[in-house]
């Protein structure tokens, strides 16, 4: 019976999904596979698909073309991709360029304190006073629209509460008694900057730049979907969507149906990532 | 008493809140590489004059240096006179207003609707932690999170307006009735969808938060106290838990408003529906200044009205923060 029993336990131990910590790079390493999947797919299928084919429009799906066709005769699965490649690329340009207002807004905020803090905390109230899309529709407005003006506004709105985040983690730093005692051995501030804030504070960046990537995508998608975004040069996947607005009442549903799929289950795989990436570097539940 | 400084004192903050807003949106409007005579000229640009132009220009008082604009639309503001929407060729509080009651009939529909369904969620996956309908409320909740909005309607628009046929396609009444003409019902069978996409989505944050305040009422002390007194699962959710999580769903509810007016541009935009989230996109894509600036103004004021309410109701509500203290 015990030499039944024992091997049980080393046997749990190697399947992949056997502990909290296994589960969790499974799931990143799934994430991380299908935007590889996208992006490679984005750039190599063959651009044929893109072509205008008359004799082969508003096809429903079939396997040939597994998300139909449009109006034009063009296969959407190759659309989608192209679509989603382009959205993928937009969003992380701007949520890198918020992330990184997030950080050194932060940093000033907690570390020139008086005047400048004061002026930090009024602008991030007034931004979080207006609604999201109100704000984006605003700045991409400023921006005269187009490219520039779907990543400003994108990059412009995100980064409130990374910087947030941040400054409260300096503050609670700074108070520290290691870092205090740092300073009492003479150490310099850029000494303790590199020993004692850096560490902390990248884990929180580089999680905080993955967890934008999910809303910075949706809200691209959003003001590109009204028109304020993207030109239809562009067609990411806003503009697909918005332009199959016009042929739903025919009944083609898999214009709208089959792309926008597509983007939730883009937008998840990054939260998938983002998440579980925090649960690694997080202290408190990294040993779960 | 204390009420009374409670009111006075949002409202001083709304006011400077509004004065740093409106100078930095107008800050940032002039900025805009969008001519606005252009705009307002759209399609007629071949047909316009270089003097008209000017002259267009001149009425508008372009030609003055954006502070002394900016303390002249202040002035007036102040007045009630926000300007007029050059999309609309009307008075920007009229436009405000009609749109923001066909809003106001949507928005309150979807958050009524999202907070009780929310809550019920919440509630069940709560009291049920790890089981299976615990589980698939929080995928749906997770799932909702990354849903488009717009593409959420656009599905609702395809199988109930396209293939079922139950609801109509677009707008707010029939075709060639006027939106002021249109009966009750017809009113409420053209807000039918608009009204279920918000709610859908407005339904993850107040589920996640319910369960959430659930699972750490029923690992407290009192509710460990109950327990060992005999009180059965249910009775002890009914009893101790539901107080205890209703008033921070409330208080999230009202601070959604938010998100709510943010999802009504978007579902606006495909039903058609003739609301203040629609004119924003109007006034965005076609370059209408003075709506925009009134927009924006409008939206924080909503948005802050439901935040101080939400202060509100829990000074109202909570005795153990209740205004007036111990009296």
């Amino acid at each position: 019976m015990s030499d039944m029993s024992l091997p049980a336990p080393v046997h749990r131990l190697a399947t992949p999904f056997s502990n909290r910590r296994r589960q969790t790079l499974w799931a990143i390493g799934l994430s991380l596979s299908f935007l590889a999947l996208i992006v490679v797919l984005g750039q190599r299928l063959d651009p044929a698909g893109l072509d205008t084919n008359l004799q082969a429009r508003n096809q429903a799906p079939t396997w040939q073309h597994p998300f139909g066709t449009d109006w034009l005769g063009r296969d959407m699965l190759t659309r989608t991709l192209r679509g989603l490649t382009i959205s993928l690329a937009v969003g992380v340009i701007a949520s890198a360029l918020s992330a990184c207002i997030g950080l050194l807004i932060g940093l000033a905020s907690a570390t020139l304190g008086g005047w400048v803090d004061t002026v930090i905390t009024w602008v991030i109230d007034m931004f979080l006073s207006l609604p999201h899309l109100v704000a984006l529709i605003l700045i991409a407005f400023v921006f005269g629209g187009g490219l520039t003006g779907v990543i400003a506004s994108v990059a412009l709105t995100h980064w409130t509460g990374l910087a947030r985040l941040i400054r409260a983690e300096v503050l609670q730093l700074k108070t520290a008694n290691y870092v205090q005692l740092s300073e009492r051995l003479g150490r310099s501030r850029i000494w303790i900057a590199r020993h004692h804030l850096l560490p902390h504070l990248i884990p929180q960046f580089v999680v905080g730049l993955l967890l934008l990537f999910p809303h910075a995508i949706l809200h691209e998608a959003g003001i590109t979907f009204i028109g304020i975004g993207l030109s239809p040069h562009q067609p990411a996947v806003g503009i697909i969507l918005s332009e199959s607005m016009r042929h739903l009442s025919t009944g083609y549903w898999w214009l709208a149906a089959l792309p926008g799929l597509s983007l939730l289950v883009m937008v998840k795989s990054f939260d998938a990532l983002g998440e579980n990436l925090r649960a690694l570097l997080d202290p408190k539940t990294s040993q779960e | 008493m204390k009420l009374l400084l409670f009111v006075v004192k949002k409202l001083a903050r709304l006011a400077v809140l509004l004065i740093a807003l409106s100078m930095a949106a107008f800050a940032l409007v002039s900025l805009s590489p969008i001519d606005p005579v252009n705009a307002y000229i759209g399609a007629d640009m071949l047909r316009v004059s270089p003097e008209q132009r000017a002259q267009i220009a001149e009425r508008w008082g372009l030609n003055d240096p954006p502070v002394q604009r900016y303390l002249r639309w202040m002035g007036q503001a102040l007045q009630g006179d926000l300007g007029t929407s050059s999309i609309y060729r009307q008075p920007v509080i009229t436009v405000i207003g009609q749109r923001f009651t066909a809003s106001l009939a949507l928005m309150s529909a979807a958050w009524v609707l999202s907070g009780v369904l929310g809550f019920t969620l919440g509630v069940l996956a709560g009291g049920n932690e790890g089981s299976p309908l615990d589980r698939v409320v929080r995928w749906f909740a997770y799932t909702l999170a990354a849903t488009p909005t717009f593409w959420l309607a656009l599905l609702l628009l395809i199988v109930f307006s396209v293939t079922l046929r139950w609801t109509p396609i677009c707008c707010a009444a029939p075709p060639g009735v006027l939106p002021e003409e249109a009966t009750l019902l017809q009113r409420i069978h053209h807000l039918m969808l608009p009204a279920a996409t918000l709610s859908i989505i407005g339904v993850a944050n107040i589920a996640l938060h319910t369960r959430q305040k659930l699972i750490a009422a029923l690992h407290s002390d009192y509710a460990l106290f109950a327990t060992a007194q005999g009180e059965k699962r249910w009775g002890l959710i009914w009893q101790h838990g539901l107080r205890n999580i209703a008033l921070p769903a409330i208080t999230l509810q009202f601070a959604s408003l938010s998100e709510l007016f943010g999802g009504s541009v978007l579902a606006e935009q495909v039903f058609t529906y003739p609301g203040l989230g629609q004119a924003t996109v109007q006034a965005g894509l076609r370059g209408d200044v003075p709506l925009l600036m009134g927009i924006v103004l409008f939206s924080a004021i909503f948005v802050f009205t439901g935040n101080a309410l939400a202060d509100l109701i829990y000074h109202v509500i909570d005795p153990r923060i209740r205004l007036g203290g111990g009296a």
